[in-house]
């Protein structure tokens, strides 16, 4: 097991937070510049994978299990959410024949 | 060479991330995210978090990834009926995102750098240790977390019930 530290130490953890950033960039981008409300729910996926990337790294380069931990409760809180998510995008294409989020505009003053 | 994985995983991750966002067909974005997540499973191999790894792959790629085909599908979605912003408010969300990046990567350069990792445990990534710290350390959120889940269960099945008028 002495070669895993050689490893992480090849990577520095710098490299891993630019990565992070960027795919938590590109998921800002796709979320602002689609119309569709299911690419904008895979945008928020990416951009939850992002974070977690980051946590993992920093627990594997810190050796605390808690960081990974951390990681599976935003797994489940990703889950619940996607299942909400779909349900209610079912919800309002069932109404709206459409998941175009310009179409719910009701709200508007 | 660990260096060369890291960068060609990397390289993985942000073109096919790109393409999610760029690609006009919803199928396509599904399979594009579905690599990218591949990808990002073989960075935490590689963090030598091989549990997370297994559970990325089997709950992003094997549970969410199919209910949002499967959701595509059953609304029918393609490249035909997909909504578009004009290219103004495209290049305008391009703009923003790439300022948050800019500054995002600026305050993390200045930032004081890490210096080498602690003597590493490398038992971390495995289940075991990961169990240990789940249930004895985080136990109350834990419990927590099964009744979010039991809210979004019961949530989606009453959303997706047809409403009788």
């Amino acid at each position: 097991m002495e070669n895993t530290v050689s490893i992480l130490r090849q990577i520095p953890l710098n490299n891993y937070i630019l990565l992070s950033t960027l795919l938590f960039c590109i998921g800002v981008i796709g979320v602002l510049s689609r119309r569709n409300a299911i690419i904008i729910l895979m945008c928020v996926e990416l951009m939850l994978n992002a974070v977690n990337l980051l946590l993992a790294a920093f627990s594997a380069y810190n050796s605390d299990p808690a960081g990974q931990v951390f990681v599976f409760f935003i797994m489940a809180v990703a889950a619940a959410e996607v299942a909400v998510g779909l349900a209610i995008l079912m919800m309002v294409f069932r109404n709206t024949g459409t998941v175009d989020i310009n179409a719910l505009n009701k709200l508007k003053g | 060479m660990t260096l060369s994985i890291f960068y060609f995983l990397s390289f993985l991750a942000i073109l096919s991330a790109l393409m999610v966002v760029v690609s006009k067909n919803p199928i396509h974005s599904v399979l594009y995210l579905i690599i990218t997540f591949f990808a990002i499973a073989g960075h935490y191999v590689l963090l030598n978090a091989q549990f997370l790894a297994a559970v990325h792959v089997i709950v992003y790629a094997g549970a969410i990834m199919v209910l949002f085909l499967y959701v595509i599908m059953m609304l029918n979605l393609n490249a035909e009926v997909e909504p578009h912003k004009s290219v103004w408010l495209k290049s305008a969300a391009t703009v923003a995102g790439g300022t948050l990046m800019v500054v995002l990567v600026g305050a993390l350069r200045t930032s004081a750098s890490v210096g080498s990792p602690l003597p590493a445990d490398a038992n971390i990534g495995l289940i075991k240790t990961l169990g240990k710290t789940l249930y004895k350390d985080f136990m109350l959120p834990f419990e927590i977390s099964s009744i979010l889940f039991l809210a979004a269960m019961v949530g989606a099945v009453m959303l997706g019930k047809k409403e009788t008028k």
